[in-house]
């Protein structure tokens, strides 16, 4: 045992030495993707060097403390509230036995297809004053009826907890459904009650599941602007924002950045952590275990309490675009729709395809170098999924327009030659922040396919007469199109959906779905938002059809 | 550990029937352990025999019969006790130890209801008794399989059950390590005579270990016997079959307790009075057949497998049936010779054709 790890250890040193004295193509691959995730990074620290003292010491006596306390009231909020609803949900149709509980076990996964923006801005105008739900009450209890706003701290964080709860119930599900059934029993074989034992055994051994879901839930609310911004909640994104189009400093909103940034590496720490938790703790037995079955009362009550959540968290927001689509489906559906349906999908497609293409060659470099430092190096190229997108644009928009009126400079100054802006307002700068935010969604799919490509498949193939070319047409390509397929499909609805990025980068003018529901929402208009964000709410949908298909196989 | 009231059987399954759904699992099975025996279900997978111990230890409710746990009654068709409320241990198949716990809070996590003093008292000596202390604070997962068995078993003795159940507890271990660990449990329990009932597949496994076997087919007990009687009074062809190695020859009984057969007359005690020229099947143990060149019976070698002390030969009679020989291996024939045999056998065991 311990020669053996001495020789591994040995291994991986020499294959350190290589990579620094003769690195390989794929080795310099690696290296670039890490180096173009940490320049934004460093970028914003170095944004530190020019404080803007200015902006800061207006932001002190207005904002800051404002936007503490937010950050503070989503974070509480929001993580009690998924893991209120993700671990209920979770065990119920994890663990136990009610009727519906096989569709529902899919069903509430639905929100997930829902931008949180989305959501937001249905709920705000359901609970408008003029809206749906509003004018019945009034009229059954009349006029001086007291309804809480809406547009409050508490409508934040019940509109995230609804759209964000199904990363902990996903997780925690798996966890239950695997080893649920089995520790409870053994808990009781110990003289635990069923219920001791869910409080003493079931719930502690998901602990890991749970906390990673939680992490994931806390890093979309930091990173969220869409939902923060329709209900006019400020939060680090939303000043980030307002630094940099409504004070027009840069450096200020690097700096805020910054701030926002060390708080979500905790969290990054914090998940790494824990990941390490979950390969401890999984179970071996990896049939289902038999399931609770709830007595009379108790079981319609499961069924309620899923069929509620569902209804409020995706089946009468959806009800609510439609119906808002089809009222102005005659005014919305014309050319202008088409060109943003149109951008939306180019822009999409050609993302999914850049970083895919990327994504497969990092997963060849690990296989081809599993040494320390090529793993590393692509361990960091896949953390950008981390970094908000408010971020992420002023950390890739910074360097770039340095560089770019460096060049301008330049060529003014040596050639007296006016050299137009390069990349500034080209969608090179926006490709490039969607691959450093969504390369770990493509890369995962693919690497958990390319793990079934193992080096004896290889050898086997070898023996045959397969090499070269045929070898990756006949032999890898069939075995990792699954995973191909995956990532082309995430990454494609990330971008579609994604918000901030586009809006912050985007070529001046150029608007994408999520670009104009931004706009309108920013209005007030949500009737006219409803078709884009039905449009988005159908690509959403297709992850989730992957995710269902990928649980059904096991 | 617990002294048992010697007048009771610490278990009593009175013809206990199990279904999953329409089919019956388990078909009138009852048995009987008294304080301090060790027994064994035993059986191929999908015989029921998981399904009995679940249904002991109360996780499986009950179609119809009763059972009895030191004298009381833990389940029937309209009653079950938790398995909280039974006091009874059990060792899963995959251990089921929890992932979150210490190997000391594992152990310990049974023992509620004691002071610290108590309770530390109660998990050092089960630890002791495994050999683990000197590993408690370590977790599940920073231990080998081998020890991960005995912290299971640690923790399910350490309440001092009445009863402790086991559902194939072997099965997870590598081959040689699977042999040992049996034996030092069986040396664990007998010590602190224990009344435990194991199951598993493994007959190996069953006998070293089990005071009695119940041989299970299709949710029924077959044979419920030490393994010295299974193995050389088995009840039935079905018996004589699995347990062990040999093979059924068909014959004739003749007079003078003698069967004719493919090895010739044969004359010994039967295991049942039979009358003459009933057509019969003659279990033959590989060690029952005698390499003997100067025998007039001979048969072809047709397989020879090396087991460094013997070799065990599968043989072509005359008759065209096989049998095989345990030889001892300075005697070497290759596959196609024909070499001569002799049968010795004093107790037959002989079946009617049905």
């Amino acid at each position: 045992m311990f020669s053996f790890s001495l020789d591994r250890t040995a291994a991986s040193l020499r294959g350190c030495r290589r990579f620094l004295l003769h690195p390989s193509g794929w080795q310099h691959l690696t290296l670039a993707v890490a180096l173009l995730v940490l320049a934004p990074l460093t970028v914003l620290l170095l944004s530190w060097t020019e404080p803007a003292w200015g902006i800061w010491q207006h932001l002190r006596e207005t904002l800051l403390s404002q936007l503490l306390i937010n950050t503070f009231i989503l974070v509480v909020g929001v993580t009690t509230g998924t893991l209120l609803l993700g671990v209920s949900l979770a065990w119920l149709t994890g663990a136990c036995e009610f009727p519906g509980r096989t569709h529902f076990s899919w069903l509430l996964l639905l929100p997930l297809a829902m931008p949180t923006y989305v959501l937001a801005f249905v709920f705000l105008g359901l609970f408008d004053y003029s809206g749906p739900i509003q004018i019945p009450l009034r009229a059954w209890f009349g006029r001086d009826l007291w309804i809480p706003d809406i547009r409050s701290a508490s409508g934040v964080v019940l509109v995230m907890s609804l759209a964000l709860y199904p990363y902990v119930y996903l997780l925690t599900r798996n966890a239950f459904s695997t080893q649920g059934k089995r520790a409870l029993e053994a808990a009781q074989s110990l003289g635990c009650s069923p219920t001791a034992g869910f409080f003493r055994v079931v719930l502690p051994m998901a602990r890991p599941w749970i906390a990673g879901g939680a992490t994931l839930v806390l890093m979309e609310a930091l990173a969220d602007f869409g939902a923060v911004s329709i209900f006019n909640f400020d939060t680090f994104t939303t000043a980030i924002y307002k630094a940099w189009f409504g004070f027009f400093s840069l450096a200020a909103a690097g700096q805020l950045s910054t701030l926002l940034v060390s708080m979500v590496f905790l969290l990054i720490v914090l998940e790494q952590k824990l990941r390490k938790r979950m390969r401890f703790s999984q179970s071996r037995v990896t049939a289902q275990a038999e399931r609770i079955i709830l007595n009379s009362a108790k079981k319609w009550l499961a069924t309620s309490y899923c069929s509620g959540v569902l209804l409020i968290a995706f089946f009468l927001p959806a009800l609510q675009l439609l119906r808002w689509s089809l009222k102005v489906f005659d005014l919305e559906f014309d050319n202008r729709y088409g060109m943003l349906l149109g951008r939306s999908l180019s822009l999409g497609l050609t993302a999914a395809l850049f970083i895919t293409v990327v994504a497969t060659l990092l997963a060849y470099a690990g296989r081809r170098h599993p040494d320390r430092l090529t793993l590393s190096l692509i361990r960091i190229s896949t953390l950008g999924y981390a970094l908000p997108g408010t971020v992420l644009a002023v950390g890739i928009f910074m360097p770039l327009a340095a560089l770019d009126n460096f060049l301008i400079d330049f060529a003014r100054e040596n050639f007296n030659f006016a050299l137009p802006q390069l990349m500034q307002g080209t969608i090179i700068i926006m490709l490039l922040a969607y691959l450093i935010r969504f390369m770990a969604a493509g890369y995962k799919s693919i690497d958990s396919a390319m793990h079934r490509v193992t080096s004896n498949i290889d050898e086997a193939s070898r023996l045959m007469g397969l090499r070269g070319l045929k070898l990756l047409v006949k032999v890898h390509l069939p075995m990792l199109r699954g995973g191909i397929f995956t990532a082309l499909t995430l990454v494609f609805v990330d971008v579609m959906k994604e918000m901030p990025i586009t809006l912050m980068t985007r070529p001046f003018g150029w608007d994408t779905l999520a670009v104009k529901i931004y706009e309108l929402t920013s209005e007030g208009e949500w009737e006219r938002a409803a078709l884009p964000a039905l449009t988005l709410l159908l690509c959403g949908l297709l992850p989730i059809v992957l995710l269902m298909r990928g649980t059904e196989g096991k | 550990m617990i002294m048992n009231d010697k007048t009771q059987p610490s278990l009593e399954l009175k013809k206990i029937s199990q279904a999953y759904g329409k089919q019956r699992v388990v078909k009138d099975l009852s048995l009987t352990l008294n304080p301090g025996e060790i027994g064994c279900l035993l059986g191929a997978s999908g015989c029921g025999k998981t399904t009995v111990l679940r249904t002991i230890a109360g996780f499986e409710p009950l179609l119809a019969g009763e059972i009895f746990i030191s004298g009381e009654k833990v389940s029937s068709a309209d009653f079950s006790l938790p398995p909280a409320k039974r006091k009874i241990g059990m060792v899963f198949q995959d251990y089921a130890l929890f992932p979150h716990l210490s190997l000391f809070d594992n152990v310990a996590f049974g023992l509620r209801g004691h002071n610290k003093v108590e309770t530390l008292r109660r998990v050092n000596d089960a630890l002791d008794l495994v050999g683990l202390q000197s590993e408690r604070e370590k977790f599940p997962h920073e231990i080998s399989g081998g020890q991960q068995q005995r912290v299971a078993l640690a923790r399910a003795l350490s309440p001092q059950p009445e009863l402790l159940l086991m559902d194939e507890p072997f099965s997870n271990l590598d081959v040689a390590l699977r042999e040992r660990l049996s034996l030092e449990v069986r040396d664990i329990l007998k010590h602190y005579g224990i009344t435990a009932l194991f199951v598993t597949h493994n007959q190996h496994e069953a006998f070293a270990v089990a005071d009695r076997i119940g041989v299970m087919h299709t949710g029924e007990i077959l044979q419920w016997d030490t393994a010295h009687r299974l193995y050389h009074q088995p009840v039935s062809a079905k018996i004589a079959e699995f347990v062990g190695e040999g093979v059924l020859l068909s014959g004739v009984v003749r007079e003078n307790s003698q069967v004719e057969c493919g090895l010739g007359r044969l004359t010994g005690i039967f295991n049942q009075a039979l009358a003459v020229n009933t057509a019969v099947q003659i279990l033959v143990r590989p060690e029952d057949v005698v390499h003997d060149d100067d025998s007039s019976v001979k048969a072809k070698v047709l397989r020879r497998n090396f087991r460094g002390a013997n070799i065990l030969y599968q043989l072509r009679l005359e008759s065209g049936e096989h049998v095989q020989a345990l030889v001892p291996s300075h005697c070497d024939h290759q596959p196609g010779e024909l070499i001569g045999i002799q049968p010795d056998v004093r107790h037959l065991i002989l079946f009617p054709f049905p």
